[in-house]
This record gives structure tokens, sequence and C-alpha cells, in this order.
């Protein structure tokens, strides 16, 4: 206990799930099971986008997710970063092509900011009804540290590799003015909208351009930059849940496999290299589940969220992409097929590995927070 | 285990206690003593332990904040760094297994302190396969007689009492034919010779055990169920090793922050980012704990332990060498070789160096990283055990 006490000890949070939490899990991954089928999902990348156009209309409208964070009295369910993260675990394990992170966590959260303007109220609401989807418009590699000036959108200027807004019908545009960001609605319709050969077509991205940029102002300058870096610390909050349910699939997957593929005369999931190398990932895969909770938490009791989401954005981004990498080498040469699902999940754990911010950039801002400086 | 108080209602009773029990006006060892016996009877030793037994059968993640509370008051302490193989070990197992005569005997001297445990189990021939241990007993009357060698003992200079397995029957298998003891250190016939380590220091022991006598009384389960009854302390090791409660930044990331905050001037890029990647992962590993804890909170700990005990060990051990290399000329010195048999295990004690040869037992003491990797993918996972050439053959007919 003669410790050097760190500043900021942080408050013991509940990191189980409640009985709501599993419910909410249940009926996602009933619906997800039922509808996200593997080869579908397959067919994305080969030109296929039928499976998205179905699968998010039944989760925003027949499960009412994409309200789950607005308030109830703005028409959503008053739910918190914790369910939220529940949902994405479930996303995750699905590699399903739904806009859930991009329009009802971080272009809601934008909306949700303190000094929004009566349009983000309505906006949101239609939200939250699944009358609408909205993105942010910034590449999906920016995190909640990158520099926010490279965030601003002019007329004629082009943003590449945009998150959700293939599917958004409203675009959330930071625009320059003189105190900082102010944010725009702007309707998606009005944008150029140049779909890209994605590295992960289940989270497919867009080039956006805009002629020019009209549309009511949502955040005002002086709250845009807050607005933003709010929202993207929530992103990367979440999609270590999400980045969870990847890394469980992946195990889970890969032990199935291991228990029942056979060489040498028994099963292979007997060799101690292949256990140990199991064991490791599940003491991986434990711990992210830990982190990512941690951060849901942390976020819905609005403490210690800085320090919670960069440990989590970290750990969780590395964990599911190490599972993932692995699962490809255990399976063996069908690991590397078409055929296989695991593909699916390296090229999710890869691209979300980008996304929101690096492990690496989350380190470095962790360092700031509790005081490690690098040099 | 029912919830018979709420937390207010906790807080309040250590608030209660700390009142009529002032801390502050103790002076002698034997005051220290009685308050912390006090401590015990009001059933705030452990919270997680039934009534009567220096609990209140609450959960175990309560537990943390009450000793928070007694710390700041200033409350004795009950030394749990000197007895922790009394506190995370035996004390759990004794009361899985132990007669209520045994419970009223134990329990409270240990939790007090005054009386210390350490842990025979390890043999020369008997380390990660601790089944094949072959220190015999055999009952004479209502006693039974001891005979064999333990290894790797740690403060058994210090104990009072030993969690013991010993060979009941060699004409068995080798798990049927163990019983588990409990063994008074003070015997006549137990031998404890110090076996200095890599450290320079003797924190473990060799014990040698002639013609001890243990009643029969002080058997722990059934003749036969000594392995059922040690796996289940096992279980309690690891996850007092790896799943304790640490604050942020507590520990040994604590040590090498320090390190980085106090010398800006041997910062490096290499060295930072791998100082801020074990951060990261110290912060998960207190978080897993915390799960874990609170998974935990009404059950006994099982296999998941393990888990958490093997990135306690890899941690651990990073961080350490990475001191001493933040530490650059002052890292390639040694604080004191010189042998002692110390008074209690401190793995943060002591300088750099000192850690950094300490942690390497971290993956090796309470079964090691191999061996936890096992368990997690057998018990866990559910992979095909290990092939066992020794499983069904009679414990005296296997090869040694
Ligand atoms: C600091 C310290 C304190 C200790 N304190 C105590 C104590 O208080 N009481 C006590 O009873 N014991 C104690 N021990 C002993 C400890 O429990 C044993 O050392 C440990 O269980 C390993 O046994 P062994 O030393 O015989 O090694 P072995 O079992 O001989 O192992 C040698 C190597 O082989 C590996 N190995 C063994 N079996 C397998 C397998 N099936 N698959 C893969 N790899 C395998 C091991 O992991 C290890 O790397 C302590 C040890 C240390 C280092």
């Amino acid at each position: 206990m003669n410790q050097p006490q760190s500043p900021k000890q942080p408050a013991n949070l509940d990191l189980l799930y409640t009985e709501l939490e599993d419910d909410l899990r249940s009926s996602v991954s009933a619906l997800l099971a039922d509808k996200c089928d593997p080869h579908r999902v397959k067919a994305l990348y080969d030109g296929d986008g039928a499976l998205g156009e179905e699968l998010w209309p039944a989760l925003a409208g027949e499960l009412g997710l994409a309200g789950l964070l607005v308030p109830e009295d703005l028409g959503g369910a008053g739910a918190t970063t914790r369910e939220a993260a529940v949902v994405l675990e479930e996303i995750g394990r699905y590699t399903a092509p739904v806009p859930f992170l991009t329009s009802a966590v971080v272009a809601t959260t934008v909306l949700l900011d303190e000094h929004a303007t009566e349009a983000a109220r309505a906006l949101v609401g239609e939200l939250a009804a699944g009358e609408k989807t909205a993105a942010l418009l910034v590449p999906f590699s920016f995190g909640p540290d990158t520099d926010l000036a490279r965030a601003a959108v002019s007329g004629g200027t082009q943003v590449r590799s945009v998150a959700g807004a293939l599917e958004a019908d409203v675009l959330l545009v930071p625009v320059a003015v003189d105190g900082g960001l102010e944010i725009r609605a702007v309707a998606a319709s009005s944008a150029t909208v140049d779909p890209v050969v994605s590295l992960d077509m289940s989270r497919p991205l867009a080039d956006v351009t805009l002629a020019e940029v009209t549309g009511d102002v949502v955040v005002p300058a002086g709250s845009g930059n807050q607005a933003v870096r709010r929202a993207l610390l929530t992103g990367a909050a979440l999609l270590a849940s999400e980045q969870l349910g990847v890394a469980q699939w992946c195990l889970t997957t890969t032990l199935a496999y291991l228990k029942e593929r056979r060489q040498f005369g028994r099963v292979l999931g007997g060799f101690q290299a292949l256990k140990h190398r199991l064991a490791d990932m599940f003491a991986a895969v434990e711990s992210a589940g830990a982190s990512a909770r941690y951060a849901a938490a942390a976020l819905a009791a609005g403490e210690d969220e800085e320090i919670a989401t960069r440990v989590a954005a970290s750990f969780c981004s590395e964990t599911a992409l190490d599972a993932a990498e692995d699962a490809i080498q255990l399976h063996g040469g069908i690991g590397m097929t078409w055929e296989h699902s695991a593909h699916h999940y390296l090229k999710r754990a890869k691209s979300s590995h980008i996304a929101l911010g690096t492990p690496g950039a989350h380190r470095a801002a962790l360092a700031d927070l509790v005081e490690l400086p690098a040099s | 285990m029912s919830t018979t108080i709420d937390q207010d209602q906790l807080r309040q009773r250590v608030t209660d206690f700390l009142t009529e029990h002032d801390p502050s006006t103790l002076s002698t060892d034997e005051e220290r003593l009685e308050w912390l016996r006090a401590r015990y009877d009001a059933g705030l030793a452990w919270v997680n332990f039934p009534e009567g037994r220096g609990g209140l059968g609450l959960p175990r993640e309560w537990h943390l904040e009450v000793e928070k509370a007694f710390a700041a008051a200033g409350a004795p302490s009950n030394n749990p760094r000197k007895n922790g193989i009394g506190l995370g070990m035996a004390a759990p197992t004794i009361l899985g297994f132990g007669t209520p005569e045994q419970l009223d005997r134990f329990l409270k001297p240990l939790w007090v302190g005054e009386e210390i445990w350490c842990q025979l189990f390890s043999e020369p021939g008997a380390g990660s396969d601790l089944a094949a241990a072959a220190t015999r007993a055999v009952k004479d009357g209502d006693e039974w007689v001891i005979n064999g060698q333990k290894v790797w003992t740690s403060g058994a200079h210090n104990a009072d009492w030993a969690i013991l397995v010993a060979r009941t029957d060699p004409d068995v298998p080798k798990h049927r034919g163990l019983s588990y003891f409990l063994c008074n250190m003070r015997d006549p016939g137990v031998d404890v010779r110090p076996l200095r380590q890599i450290t320079g220091e003797a924190e473990f022991n060799e014990v040698f055990l002639t013609d001890v006598r243990i009643p029969d009384a002080h058997r722990l389960g059934e003749v036969g169920e000594g392995w059922k009854v040690a796996t289940f302390t096992l279980n309690n090791e690891r996850v007092a090793i790896g799943g304790g409660a640490t604050p942020r930044e507590g520990g040994m990331i604590g040590k090498v922050a320090q390190t980085w905050r106090e010398q800006p001037e041997r910062r490096t890029p290499d060295l930072h980012d791998r100082l801020m990647r074990l951060w990261v992962d110290s912060e998960v590993m207190r978080v897993t704990g915390q799960r874990l804890r609170q998974k935990l909170a009404a059950g006994e700990p099982g296999p998941e332990g393990s888990a958490m005990k093997l990135t306690y060990a890899r941690v651990n051990q990073q961080l350490s060498g990475l001191d001493l290399e933040i530490q650059a000329e002052d890292g390639l010195r040694y604080g004191d070789w010189t042998m002692v048999r110390p008074e209690k295990t401190d793995m943060l004690g002591r300088d750099a160096g000192f850690r950094y040869f300490r942690a390497k037992g971290n993956s090796i003491e309470g079964g090691t990283s191999e061996i936890l990797r096992n368990v997690v993918s057998e018990r866990i996972l559910g992979l095909p055990g290990e092939h066992r050439v020794d499983k069904d053959v009679p414990f005296k007919e296997i090869p040694r």
C-alpha cells in the first residue's frame, strides 16, 4: 500500500452484465443469427450489398436500436453506452454490415452535444425513430486525438474513406469558422458519395465530395470541436466492444475446429503447442472483455472516461487483430480460403485496428493523461 | 451466501467499530492483537467469510473498501505480507473442508497473524506433478506418522503451521492416494533448512519431515481426498497471486512509472513504447481482476484465476526487466547479495535488480506458466488432456 498513488484512482464500476443487458444481447443475437448469414457477408465483397439494406431496418426499426443512446424525451430508449456496447459485441461477432457505430453512436453523440441546436434535437429524434441514418463526415481513421483542423470540410474538397456515408441520409459536416468547427447537417443526396473498394466490405467506406456546404447548423461554432472529439472518443470506446465480439468469434471458432480436426491420428487440439496458444488467446480475450466493459461502464457513469477509452481502444484493437491472425494460422489452408469465414474477421479486425485512432495513437494520448511523457 | 446487510450498512459497521475500538489508543503489541481479535469477532476480518468465522457472508468484492477504511484509520495490520499463504490459501481451504473444531482452532489465530502458515506441497520428485508427492503418512492409532522431504517451501522458517500433502495409500493410482494435513511446524521432527535463491536471499527452504506426528483431528478432508483439497488450495493460490486487488499503477507498474517520472534524461522512444504497452497491460489486468472478483462474489475460485496468473507473471517479468534498462548505468548495479532469511515475501521490495530476479519466480511458483496453460486449455476450453502414462497405475509401480 506504500505505492506512490497515481492522482486518478478510478471508481469500482460494475463490470458484469445485467439481466436487461443479457436480454438485449439475446434479441440482437437472435436477429443476426437469423439474418446475417456468413454467405451473404461474403457476397458484400462481390458487390452484393443487399444484406446491409435488410439488416439495418430490422435492427433500427424492429429492435429500436437506432435510438439506444437517445434520451427518452427525444424519442429514444434512454439507454447508456453499457447497452450500446452489448449490441456492438454482437455486431462484431457476426461482422454485421450495419451503421450502428457510425450513426447510432458517433453521429448521435455529435447531435446530443449539450450545445446542439433545435435542428439537432429534431434530427436525433428522426435517427432514433429509424427514419433517417447519419454519419459524421470524417475519415474513419480519425480518432479523438487527430488534429481537428484536418476535419474541416469546404465546398469542393473530398473527404476520403468515410464509414457510414453510404448508408447515411444525412451527413454531419464539420465546417471551419472563426471559433473552430461548427457542424452542419447536410442531405447526403446533395453530396457525391463514391463507394470505395474497402479492406473491410462489411463496413464499406466512401469518398464524399460536397460542391458546397449548405444545411442547418446542428452544433454551433465554439462547441463543434468538443462535439466531434467527444463523438470520436465514444466511438473508440465502444468500438472496443465490437472488437471483443470479433475476438470472441475467433477464439470460439478456432477452438471448435481444433477439437474436431484430426492429424497424426489424433485431435489437433490435444497438441500442447496449440493448447498453449489457445490458452494465451483465452487470457487475452478475457482481459479484452474486462477492459471493453470497463470503458463502456466508465462512459455510462461519466467517470474515468479518457483513460478507460485509451486502454480499451489500444488493448482490444490488438487483441482482436491477434486473435484473427491466429485464427487464420490455426485453421491451416482452409483459413486462407474465400469459403471459410475467418477472413471476414481478419478484415474487420485489421480495419478497426486503424479506425478511430490506432493503438499507438491511443497510447500516446494515454501517456499524457497518466503523466508518463515520451521525452 | 445470503446478503444480510447492504454496503451502506457495512460502512456503518466499520465506522461504529472504529469508534468503539479507536486504533489511536493502542500502544503495545498485545493491545494491537486484542484489537485484531475484536475486529475478527465483529465479522470485519474478511467480510466474505461466514458469520462467526471473521466475516458476514458478504460479497468478496466488498471487502476491499473495508480494508481501505481500516488502513485509512491507521488500524493495526495483521501483516498480510508475512502470512500470504495463511490468508490466501490455508484459510479458504480450512473454511472449505474443515470440521467445526478445526475452524474454531485455526482461523482466528491465522487471521490476526499470531500463527503464520507455509505450504508443504512440492517435493524434489513432485513439482508440476504434485500428485506424485511421495512423503508418506502412516496411520498409528489416532495419529499419522509423516516421513519425507519437501522443497521450495517459502517462509517455512517463519511458520508455525503448514498445509501438507502426503501419501496415505501407495497402492492406488497417484491422485487417489493422497491426504491433506495441517502440520505443526514446531514438531521436533520438522527440520527447516534455508535454500538460497537467485536473489541472494533464502525466502524458501527445504523441509525434512522425520517421524512427525499429526493427530487425525488435523487431517483436512477425507483420507484419500488430498488431491481434491489441494486443487482447491491451488485455485485460491492462483487468484491470490494473479487476481489480487491492486490500485491503478499499483504493483510493478508503479515502480517503473516512478523510475520514468524521476529520470527524464533516460527516456527514449523505444523505452516509452514498451512502458506504455505495459501500462495498458497492467491497467487491463487490474480491471480483469476486478471483474473476476465481481464474478466470484458469491462463489469459489475455479480455474479462471489461472489465466490471470499467466498475465501477471508475464507483465511482472517484462516490467522489471524494463525498469533495469531505463535505469541504464544504475541498472547494472545490485543492492545486496548477502544471504538473509527474509521475514516476509515482498515482490516489490528492495531495488530494481531484486525485483527483476524475484519476478522470474512468478511463472514458476503456484503452478508454472506451462502448467497453467494446460489448466486453461483443458479445464476452461475443454481441450484434450495431456498424454498420461501414469494415471491408472498404482503409485508404487510408477518409475521414479
Ligand atoms: C519462488 C518460489 C516459491 C515457491 N514456494 C513454494 C511453497 O511455498 N510451497 C511449495 O509447495 N512449493 C513452492 N514452490 C514450488 C513450485 O510450486 C514448483 O517449483 C513448481 O510447481 C514447479 O515444479 P518444479 O520446480 O519441480 O519444476 P518441474 O515440474 O520439474 O518443471 C520443469 C519445467 O518443465 C515444465 N513442465 C513440467 N510439466 C510440464 C507439462 N506437463 N507440460 C509442459 N511443461 C511442463 C515446467 O513448466 C518447467 O518449465 C515455489 C517455487 C518458487 C520458484
